[in-house]
């Protein structure tokens, strides 16, 4: 009873942590699969939310920014509002740049927010963190506190589901395929490219950031390490591309199954000797990332968004022979 | 019984994966020839080139080059059995010098490629002047002379050019074309597509006009010079050009 | 004065040819290849863990066990190339970024589960005295190792690119791949010989980046993004601009948390990382060919 107990729960926690990063991977669709940017800096925007949140529904300490006392809406407000700041700040600098250079900024950005995170600790702590983050209904008796935080979540990705599908097909969503089918043709006929690409990658990072600060309450701690942010950025590309780029399905459930497969072999690593233990947790990562080699190779076309070629690909294609680019004399 | 034509194209049909560009082109250069290729924009001129040099796909049809068959072979090996293209644009290094690129040229020699460097500075002394500037630094026209300069460092069965003159200023033109008849003259048949469809006839043997990827009229250089009807296709494309 | 040559100029130009041997690897590699290598910094980590292990076994100077990680680290990046990037040859350069992406934590998760993460040193128990120049300039010898080294690595480099026929194609390639290939250069093997100089040379940085500091395994990591600021100030596809690129990064970095103004240090040393990061976005924005013109994408 007990042991069915133990599954019961982990189960929520399953559901609860993979609907946060189907958050994660619906927000780096829009801007990869709607807008087609490489954003190599999940973690950055991750952690803004998460911090922001944090310092502002905490109460009051000596070792960070706090006392505010907000409620946790209030903090998940501010801590979209926040990311989405801090991704148009880079976009309007960044966003003409070609995905190599797109990626190693957003790089760059993630690893200098973690510095930040790290260094200022009268705000927030440095390297030793902000716990006793409050979480939403845990005044309530086990397991009603887990379920309904989960509740929350699955109802949060359920409403981004429907928005974002709304997006899709609406005027703003069709502009943004008639830039990936053509760019060209879409400034010719005086669309503001670079302005909407900002915008899809603001929203695209506002979602990273509420899913940021969801996970900071749910885990009631954040650090500048908080899901080693390699791992975690890495983790959302592979669930987004797993699940079929583009496609806000998709992700939500390459989300659900990679996390899945990820917490699982972690379980199975803690059973084994802590030496042992250590190690396999990089094999795992190597798994992973040799999962994703695989898909690369099998799936190519499979990866880009709406199995075609977003215009910003095709910008960024080796460039084919002189014969082909120069069209028929 | 003649020997057969240096280089033929023998009713080549293909294009770019599915668009087909080119209708059943057929064309010949014989030894010692210039044979310039003319037609309006759009017409699959430089296509044809590309057609030799492998960079098509082609449905139909046959490339000879000496009589044997080059259909499809891969640009790397159509270099190595002699035939040099010139393309349009980003024909040079421009981060080598004048000598680098001439280098680069021989590439697939395995002899000593010296001796060609020096017949190469001879038919284009300016290059030789000019041997260890960059390449990106030079004016058009001798940018232009290097990438046939490197073109010519395998002395090549035959040379094709793709529009040796465009956006070339009209004295450097005149300067290009007196190169291409010094080449000829040293015995290298040459192949070329030309916009200055009325300059390019000057200095050619024979000369085949393109439409919409078919032949049209084919002719010699002066034949076709004075045809009324070639004249009229061009009224207002390159036969305006000087 | 003194503080600043002993304490920030001559560490800037220690730290300036560790970036500039790493940069020349990433921009080589950038320019052939098209693509940012991200597993660049990891390539420099096993570098210096493979001269670990060798000095472990030989007891030797970690220049004479140099050759030899540099030859297995070359033949590591060969076989990367050969499984996980050469089929992806032909795809569009987003697809290359992933892999590399994805290649940077597997290669660090194969250090990590080998060597184990903890920080360890070159060669424990070396204390050096500085040697004291015109009784004012200290300068410990790994520092003269590291500089001269990389001096005569960079003299090596220049050599190859200039005097040889595979160099020039190099470069060639760096300028134009379809040119290269209509020239009938083996772009195959340009792209193999790139692999192996990037590799040797990023072994180098490793190690001299370990005699320097100490060998853990996210120290390629940690230098990725000077590298890629160091390559694309120089101009990417342009080894020379690499070589000046990573001076400048590092001279900058470390003369960065120097006094200028006032008391303490310009900038606190925890963001040393933020110069290198924002010289290449105002590169970017103001000049993205680089200093020595190098492509433009």
């Amino acid at each position: 009873m007990d042991q069915a107990y133990g599954i019961f729960l982990y189960v929520i926690s399953l559901l609860t942590v993979g609907g946060i990063y189907a958050v994660l991977a619906l927000g780096l669709n829009i801007q990869w699969g709607f807008t087609g940017l490489f954003n190599a800096g999940i973690a950055g925007f991750f952690a803004v939310g998460a911090y922001v949140s944090a310092i502002l529904t905490t109460g009051p300490s000596e070792h960070h920014l706090g006392g505010l006392d907000l409620p946790i809406a209030t903090g998940l407000a501010a801590a979209m509002l926040a990311s989405g700041l801090v991704a148009w700040g880079i976009g309007r600098i960044c966003i003409r740049l070609r995905s190599d250079y797109l990626a190693i900024a957003t790089l760059g950005i993630a690893e200098i927010l973690r510095l930040i995170f790290k260094n200022e600790t009268w705000a927030t702590n440095g390297a030793r963190g902000i716990s006793l983050i409050p979480k939403p209904f845990e005044h309530l008796p086990e397991p009603w506190n887990q379920l309904a935080f989960m509740g929350l979540v699955l109802a949060t990705v359920a409403l981004l589901y429907v928005l974002l599908e709304q997006a899709r097909r609406a005027p703003w969503g069709r502009v943004m395929a008639a830039i990936r089918e053509n760019e060209a043709a879409a400034r010719a006929a005086g669309k503001d490219v670079d302005r909407l690409r900002v915008q899809a990658f603001v929203i695209g990072s506002m979602l990273m950031g509420l899913g940021g600060a969801l996970m900071a309450h749910y885990l009631k701690f954040i650090d500048p390490n908080a899901a080693e942010p390699l791992t975690a950025t890495f983790l959302v590309w592979v669930m987004l591309i797993a699940g079929g780029s583009a496609n806000n399905r998709g992700a939500i459930l390459g989300a659900l199954l990679i996390w899945t497969i990820w917490s699982a072999t972690e379980i199975l690593t803690t059973r084994l000797p802590d030496e042992l233990a250590i190690r396999t947790a990089y094999v795992r990562v190597f798994l992973i990332g040799l999962t994703l080699q695989i898909v690369l190779q099998r799936f190519p076309s499979g990866i880009l968004p709406e199995r075609r070629m977003t215009a910003a690909a095709q910008r960024d294609q080796p460039p084919k022979p002189a014969a082909q680019r120069d069209a028929a004399a | 019984m003649a020997p057969a034509p240096v280089l033929e194209l023998d009713s080549v049909t293909g294009g770019y994966g599915e668009t087909e560009i080119l209708h059943g082109v057929s064309l010949a250069v014989k030894a010692g020839e210039i044979v310039a290729i003319i037609g309006p924009n759009g017409a699959g001129k430089s296509t044809a080139l590309k057609a030799v040099f492998g960079l098509l796909s082609l449905s139909r049809g046959q490339v000879r080059l000496d009589g044997a068959d080059i259909t499809n072979t891969a640009p790397e090996q159509v270099v190595r059995r002699g035939v040099c293209y010139v393309p349009q644009s980003e024909n040079i290094f421009p981060t080598l010098t004048v000598q680098e690129n001439l280098e680069m040229g021989a590439y697939v020699r395995r002899d000593d490629f010296r001796p060609r460097l020096h017949e190469v500075y001879e038919l284009l002394p300016e290059l030789a002047e000019r041997r260890r500037q960059r390449a990106g630094t030079l004016s058009g026209g001798q940018r232009q002379m290097v990438a046939i300069g490197k073109a010519l460092m395998l002395e090549p069965k035959i040379l094709l050019l793709d529009e040796p003159t465009a956006g070339l200023a009209p004295k450097f033109r005149h300067e290009i074309f007196q190169t291409i008849q010094g080449i000829n003259r040293s015995g290298t048949p040459v192949l070329m597509v030309e916009q200055n469809a009325r300059f390019a006839l000057t200095i050619a043997d024979r000369g085949y006009v393109l439409v919409d990827g078919s032949n049209r009229i084919d002719d010699s250089g002066p034949g076709l010079l004075a045809n009324r009807e070639v004249a009229q296709m061009f009224l207002g494309g390159g036969w305006a050009d000087g | 004065m003194i503080e600043f040559l002993n304490f920030h100029l001559i560490p800037g130009v220690v730290l300036g040819s560790i970036y500039a041997l790493g940069a020349i690897g990433v921009s080589l590699t950038f320019g052939i290849l098209r693509f940012a290598n991200f597993a660049h910094g990891e390539t420099m980590t096993l570098g210096a863990y493979f001269t670990l292990t060798l000095i472990l076994v030989t007891g030797w100077h970690p220049l004479a066990v140099l050759p030899a990680a540099m030859a297995l680290t070359a033949s590591v990046v060969l076989g990367i190339d050969r499984l996980f990037y050469r089929p992806l040859r032909q795809s569009p350069v987003i697809i290359l970024l992933i892999a590399s992406f994805g290649m940077m934590l597997m290669v660090r998760s194969v250090i990590q589960f080998g060597w184990g993460v903890q920080l360890r040193s070159l060669r424990p128990g070396m204390i050096q005295q500085p040697y004291v120049l015109f009784d004012t300039l200290r300068i410990s010898p790994k520092h003269v190792l590291i500089i001269a080294s990389a001096l005569v690595l960079m003299v090596l480099m220049h050599l190859l690119l200039t005097r040889t026929r595979i160099g020039k194609a190099m470069r060639a390639m760096a300028d134009s791949p379809e040119l290269a290939r209509l020239t009938g250069i083996e772009t195959e093997k340009v792209i193999l010989v790139t692999w192996i100089v990037g590799a040797c040379l990023a072994t180098a940085a490793g190690v001299f980046l370990a005699l320097d500091t100490h060998i853990e395994t996210l120290m390629g990591f940690k230098v990725l993004l000077p590298l890629f600021a160091s390559a694309i100030l120089g101009g990417i596809g342009s080894a020379y601009g690499a070589m000046v690129g990573g001076l400048v990064i590092g001279v900058a970095e470390e003369l960065s948390t120097y006094p200028w103004i006032g008391e303490g240090p310009l900038l606190a040393p925890g963001y040393k990382a933020g110069v290198a990061f924002a010289i290449m976005v105002a590169m970017l924005i103001l000049r993205p060919s680089g200093l020595f013109r190098g492509r433009v994408f």
